[in-house]
């Protein structure tokens, strides 16, 4: 399942090298991918069609597409979950053929352990890599701050809010040190105003680490946020539909994003994917309509 | 029928005693107070602590009222227990009638006493003398002083003067009387409405009854040896069948194979109950320890098995996939994240198991032991000692509940997150 990490440079990050500092290289690969599960009943969904994309080291991609189209699915063999019926990724060249440590992710709810308390749900990563306490607890410590958290560290997980949660699995995909972060909707349980503080919390993180991040979406103006590439994605049989290069998050780093979404081509953005999405949704009614008749 | 009675009774008084007097002296204000609708809400539905303890007490009363209980100030009707009299009248072959008095001594349970001394009288009917203890009921052996008997043609005609036949009674003083087939008087004095102690003790005969056979012993063992016995089967029992049941059941949630293995037998084992096995379990070990503890292995067994396959399939499957995204092996998932989270389950599993491994160590005493609370109680019932039967009958039921307890208390403690995700 796991192999040898390839990769250089330090395995974990302290309080200097969150600055930015340094980047490590990390280049995704996504040749030809398909995937198509069989039902029992002998049909099948063709949940992907030949996706195929690069993601250089260091980018911020958001993908957005109706519902079924394919976006979890995608991640899940991003992430070593699923091994595609055809196609590859590779990540710095190796193929992906299970999960590790180098691929992160951060899911919508409920992934956290319950028996742990914040700082050993933190902190599980390098604990399950064997690392020595002393050599992680600082970074462990320095992501619980830069996370707002450090108040709650030795409390139960089920003792948050569902924004707190989300700021303890984002810290605990952090302290692990990923090349890469997947992430399937990460915002998605939380209110309007938690969900607008940790996309600045997300802008932020990105910035300072430097790490790949690709983040699953249904909010079209989280997606024009937090996308320096934005990715459209069609469904049945799932495929890419329309990519973007977005100067919003870049700008949005460390600014109010209230700034950010009054800019008028945001807006324009907004509505162009907005429209976009819809004409998906509607085909999609119109041919279950059709296969009803 | 009239327990019942008195019970509902008491039950509809206590309610408006305390709906309209006691509640609103004490009534809490908390949020539940403040909600309208409690009716259909199950969750604002909450024990009205005043309701349990007059539950207590009224069963207690009412036992007490009607064992004739020196420990409750009311009664119902006891025995008639003391002196009284009725007469019979004999009537000779040839028509001659005498009058002949039976002088009845009732005596208190578990005493003894001679019957009263009484004057033969005169006339060929002489008066008898019979002594007999309450609840219970005397034959009137009158041919052994009457001149004229039954034998010689003479036959009982009339009892406190109202004319009797064979197979026909009499209320007389105090009691009844009944006329044999042979015509010989059966007298029954008045049982009143209390239980006799060989069907239902009074409180303070069973209590001195725990006092008793907790110092002497009862069937070469004290009470406590007799409970610390059930008691070791079950924790061992219990124990093996924890510690082989709960890796098999972690097996077949995590191993097809496994799964595949074990599933005929688990679900063919699962209805069957433990106490369908103790014939087998005598006759493959006899009745010894070894015979007891297969069996409560057997009984927590497949039930430690199924909660812990439950408790594995329980777990989400996105916290494995976040533990092996995290670089957690197979071997640190299966510490770190599937056991944990299938402890809530594992807990509501013992819990269940200990109750069932409970009734089984009893139920297979009462069938075969040495020694051991179920033992106790069957071999006291054969010899009709009530006391000890209902003693060990409530001391049964304080174990098994506060087993109970403690589990609880041990999993709020050990698994807090229990029910939280
Ligand atoms: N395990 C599975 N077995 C069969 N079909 C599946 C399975 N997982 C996904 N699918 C199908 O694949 C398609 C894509 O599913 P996926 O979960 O990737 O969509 P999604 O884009 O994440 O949707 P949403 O936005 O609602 O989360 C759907 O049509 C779904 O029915
Ligand atoms: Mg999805």
């Amino acid at each position: 399942m796991t192999r040898a990490r390839t990769d250089v440079g330090p395995r974990f990050l302290n309080a200097d090298t969150l600055k930015g500092a340094w980047c490590r290289m990390s280049k995704l690969s996504i040749n030809n991918l398909s995937m198509r599960f069989d039902l029992p009943n002998g049909s099948f969904v063709q949940a992907l069609k030949d996706v195929s994309l690069d993601i250089e080291s260091g980018e911020l991609m958001s993908v957005l597409g109706p519902s079924g189209c394919g976006k979890t699915t995608f991640l899940n063999i991003l992430a070593g979950f699923l091994s595609p019926t055809e196609g590859s990724v590779t990540l710095n060249d190796n193929a992906v053929i299970g999960p590790s440590a180098e691929r992160g992710m951060v899911f919508q709810q409920g992934a956290l352990f319950e028996w742990m308390s914040v700082r050993d749900n933190v902190s599980f990563g390098p604990r399950m890599a064997g690392r020595k306490k002393k050599d992680y607890m600082d970074n462990v410590n320095h992501l619980l701050d830069v996370v707002g958290l450090q108040d709650f560290k030795d409390k139960s997980v089920y003792e948050l809010s569902g924004g707190m949660q989300q700021r303890v699995a984002l810290a605990r995909c952090l302290a692990n040190d990923p090349d890469v972060i997947l992430m399937d909707e990460p915002l998605g349980a939380l209110d309007a105003l938690t969900r607008e503080k940790m996309q600045g919390l997300v802008l932020k993180l990105w910035k300072e680490t430097g790490k790949t991040i690709i983040l699953i979406t249904h909010s079209v103006e989280e997606a024009l946020l937090l996308g320096q590439r934005l990715l459209v994605m069609a469904p049945r049989p799932g495929r890419i539909h329309k990519e973007y290069r977005l100067p919003f998050a870049a700008a949005g780093v460390g600014k109010d994003l209230r700034t950010v979404k009054r800019d008028p081509e945001f807006a324009e953005k907004r509505e162009e994917i907005l429209s976009m999405i819809w004409d998906m949704e509607e085909e999609i009614m119109g041919r279950t309509e059709e296969a009803k008749a | 029928m009239i327990v019942l009675g008195i019970y509902i009774a008491i039950f509809c008084a206590a309610f408006i005693v305390v709906r309209f007097g006691i509640s609103k002296i004490t009534e809490r204000r908390d949020f539940t107070s403040l909600k309208t609708v409690t009716f259909g809400d199950e969750s604002a539905v909450r024990p009205n602590r005043w309701a349990s303890f007059l539950s207590v007490l009224t069963l207690f009363f009412l036992w007490g009222a009607f064992t004739g209980s020196a420990w409750v100030p009311f009664h119902a009707p006891g025995p008639f227990v003391g002196d009284t009299e009725f007469t019979y009248t004999m009537e000779a072959p040839d028509g001659a009638r005498d009058d002949a008095t039976v002088y009845a001594r009732v005596l208190p349970t578990g005493e003894k006493g001679d019957p009263q001394d009484v004057p033969a009288g005169d006339g060929f009917a002489k008066n008898d003398s019979i002594a007999l203890a309450a609840w219970r009921s005397d034959l009137v052996l009158m041919d052994k002083n009457d001149e004229i008997t039954r034998k010689d043609g003479g036959k009982v005609v009339a009892i406190d003067g109202q004319p009797v036949s064979p197979g026909s009674r009499v209320e007389v003083a105090h009691g009844t009387v009944a006329v044999t087939s042979k015509g010989s008087l059966n007298f029954v004095p008045d049982g009143g409405m209390q239980m006799e102690p060989i069907w239902l003790p009074a409180p303070e005969s069973v209590v001195a009854r725990v006092k008793e056979i907790s110092v002497r012993g009862y069937q070469n063992f004290t009470l406590w040896e007799h409970l610390y016995w059930s008691l070791f089967r079950v924790i061992v029992g219990f124990l093996c069948g924890a510690i082989v049941g709960i890796p098999l059941g972690y097996a077949m949630g995590l191993s097809g194979w496994f799964r595949g293995w074990f599933d005929p037998i688990v679900e063919f084992m699962r209805p069957v109950p433990p106490l369908a096995l103790i014939p087998l379990v005598i006759i493959w070990a006899g009745i010894g320890e070894s015979g007891k503890i297969i069996l409560l292995f057997l009984a927590a067994l497949w039930i430690m098995a199924i909660s812990a396959r439950a408790g594995v399939s329980g777990v989400a499957i996105s916290k494995v996939h976040a533990a092996y995204s995290l670089g957690a092996s197979r071997w640190q998932v299966l510490r770190y994240v599937i056991v944990p989270n299938s402890l809530p389950e594992i807990f509501t599993g013992a819990r269940v198991a200990m109750g069932v491994c409970w009734g089984t160590v009893v139920a297979a005493e009462l069938v075969a032991a040495e020694k051991g609370a179920g033992m106790m109680i069957m071999v006291a019932s054969r010899f009709q000692l009530t006391d000890i039967v209902l003693m060990g009958i409530i001391l049964i039921g304080v174990i098994g509940f506060s087993i109970d307890i403690l589990m609880r208390k041990a999993e709020d403690w050990l698994v807090p997150w229990k029910g939280r995700t």
